[in-house]
């Protein structure tokens, strides 16, 4: 129930936002949007098993480039149906393809999910840190093998096509950034349930105590491989409409590093207890990016990133959420 | 077609070289992560700033760049036991090593790779020294000096190393601090100035791994990344904490890796490192000579 009511309140938000934007009528909002909304996405994914279970994901650039090259290897399909196959099944898949967006997203989400859950499974028994060093492994060879994967455009990278005609949006940037908006939505209400929910609990008892916990009768490997397949998931999903998004991709932009830095320095920096903090810390320093990104360079801007991210873990173990509500505490008890 | 013989065998040579210098690159890990338990994912960027310090030296004063880093290693030992400290008072003491610490390491990988960047763009960079250039070669075996000198230094290093932790009581306190703090502590042993030490130690050894990295490629601000799977995958192989398993899964990688890229191309050798990786933790968690 109090689920629904927050799905609604949400999803009433996420429409004022996008017809506000929509009332300025100028598209590069959309295209700026898109970005914070994505890292909105990949921050409170990330958190569902960085923060929750308490074991760091380092390897969210090849999440999210498994899902964008998921999308492409299916929009490269589309376009091969005619020399593959004869020409009635070709008529009959062309009915089908090319596959819309949101059947793209999904189809990145299962495959996001399965590279985490076999991620989880080999890594998971062990001592948290092979977890996070196996992730880093992980990006190194995914680009490995993308660069090596001619079908998909190799290391030279791939032409996408976004299609011209809209029904009911002026622009594609502007549908992407909608449904961006509704994945961002998605996901907070997914993360909000966990955190409110018995799997949360177990979540939580792992991150504080995973002896305690699995002596306890808490299922931990269980829980540990549901956080690591849901996260995987959900950041393949944010990176499924990049390659219309972008235009052109290859790998070096997909596997870029500052989805692997921001998507950690986001909920450190907002806060890793709640589903507010990778918000906050997602919008704050996304928008942070977007105005450094026009006014100084981009390397610059990551730099501030890299050392808000170090200055934020020492000083402040719980993010701005955490230093929010410390300070409301204290006011309450003087 | 007939198997190529001449080149199977040169390319297991390339690859005891480069194992060799793999060898130098893992021990600093093999200390921190393997006996201090101290996941330093920066570690690699340390060999980049070593790297970056033998190329300013060579260039503007035309020094040797394993001459410099044996110079540089004690300010890197200081340095190492500075960052030691911060890592010990903000997490350690706390208990916050496990997400916290893994994120302040991240930080300070990416905020060092971005100032380098910012710094001295992304051309790779390179040195000049008598031995890099010249091969020797017996029959059909070709050993390239610019091989042969990193090689030869990386496992003096280590062996200097195997024998400090062996043989001393401070090395030997190193070993300890790891599997007992308590017990150590009625040595009268300080477990934080243990690790304190054993940590700058491992910095250390970063700067000459790092002078010995631009003697056998040209390097740029992001190459350390491509050592981070290295470097953990050859320490979990070799069995956390064990130095000669260290030297062990070192060769082997260096020798797998050298025949993938001779006979496959040389853009498929990251991914060795990892399939070794995943392999090992499926397998035999515990490495070829765990305990």
């Amino acid at each position: 129930m109090r689920n629904t009511i927050f799905f609604l309140v949400s999803l009433a938000v996420a429409l004022v936002i996008y017809f506000g934007l929509r009332a300025f009528g100028i598209d590069y909002l959309f295209v700026a949007g898109y970005v914070i909304v994505q890292y909105v996405v990949l921050a409170t994914a990330w958190n569902i098993l960085g923060g929750y279970t308490g074991y760091v994901n380092f390897g969210s650039a090849a999440f999210f480039a498994v899902g964008a090259y998921s999308s492409v290897t299916l929009i490269t399909i589309a376009t091969h149906i005619e020399d593959w196959f004869s020409e009635s099944v070709a008529a009959a898949l062309n009915t089908v393809f090319p596959l819309p967006i949101p059947v793209l997203v999904v189809i990145a989400g299962i495959v996001g999910g399965l590279i985490g859950y076999g991620m989880g499974y080999l890594t998971l028994r062990l001592r948290g840190a092979f977890f996070a060093i196996a992730t880093l492994a992980l990006a190194v060879v995914l680009a490995t093998l993308v660069v090596n994967w001619e079908f998909v455009g190799g290391s030279s990278g791939a032409y996408v096509i976004a299609p011209a005609e809209m029904i009911f949006f002026k622009s594609y940037k502007e549908y992407l950034f909608a449904l961006m908006l509704l994945m961002a939505v998605g996901s907070l209400v997914v993360a909000r349930a966990i955190e409110r929910s018995k799997l949360g609990y177990g979540f939580a008892a792992i991150r504080d105590d995973e002896l305690a916990a699995e002596a306890s009768g808490v299922p931990t490997l269980n829980l540990k491989l549901v956080a690591t397949t849901l996260s995987g998931a959900m950041m393949a999903m944010a990176g499924a409409p990049f390659p219309y998004f972008i235009g052109f991709i290859q790998p070096s932009s997909a596997f870029g590093l500052e989805y692997a830095v921001n998507s950690i320095a986001m909920p450190m920096i907002g806060g890793t207890l709640s589903w507010m903090g990778p918000l906050v810390g997602a919008v704050l320093l996304g928008t942070l990016q977007q105005l450094a990104n026009v006014t100084i360079s981009s390397a610059v801007n990551l730099l501030i990133v890299g050392l808000l991210l170090i200055v934020f873990v020492i000083i402040a173990p719980n993010g701005i959420v955490g230093l929010v509500q410390d300070r409301l505490r204290a006011r309450r008890t003087k | 077609m007939d198997f190529p013989v001449e080149l199977f065998i040169n390319a297991v040579i390339a690859g005891l070289l480069l194992g060799g210098f793999y060898a130098a690159v893992t021990s600093g890990i093999s200390i921190s992560f393997g006996m201090l338990d101290i996941v330093n994912i920066a570690h690699p960027a340390f060999i980049i700033v070593g790297s970056y310090i033998a190329y300013i030296f060579n260039i503007s004063l035309g020094m040797d760049p394993i001459i410099v880093s044996v110079v540089m290693a004690p300010a890197f030992y200081v340095l190492g036991m500075m960052v030691y400290q911060i890592y010990y008072l903000s997490f350690e003491k706390r208990g916050q090593e496990s997400l916290r610490g893994l994120a302040f390491f991240f930080g300070v990988l990416f905020v060092t790779e971005v100032v380098l960047i910012l710094v001295y763009g992304v051309d790779y960079r390179y040195v000049e020294a008598v031995y890099i250039g010249p091969t020797l070669k017996f029959g059909f075996i070709d050993l390239p000096l610019r091989m042969l000198v990193p090689c030869i230094s990386a496992l003096v290093l280590f062996a200097a190393l195997h024998l400090f932790i062996t043989r001393t009581f401070t090395g030997r306190a190193v070993m300890a601090v790891s599997q007992d703090q308590g017990a150590l502590q009625l040595m009268a042993a300080d477990p934080v100035r243990i690790k304190r030490i054993a940590f700058g130690l491992s910095i250390a050894t970063a700067a000459v791994a790092g002078a010995l990295l631009i003697v056998i490629q040209p390097i740029e601000p992001s190459v350390g990344r491509e050592f981070i799977g290295r470097v953990f995958a050859i320490c979990v192989l070799g069995g956390l904490g064990s130095l000669p398993g260290t030297l062990i899964a070192s060769i082997l990688l260096g020798v797998v890796e050298s025949i993938t890229a001779t006979f496959y191309g040389p853009s498929w050798a990251p991914a060795v490192a990892f399939g070794f990786l995943l392999l090992t933790l499926a397998f035999r968690p515990s490495g070829l000579l765990g305990r």
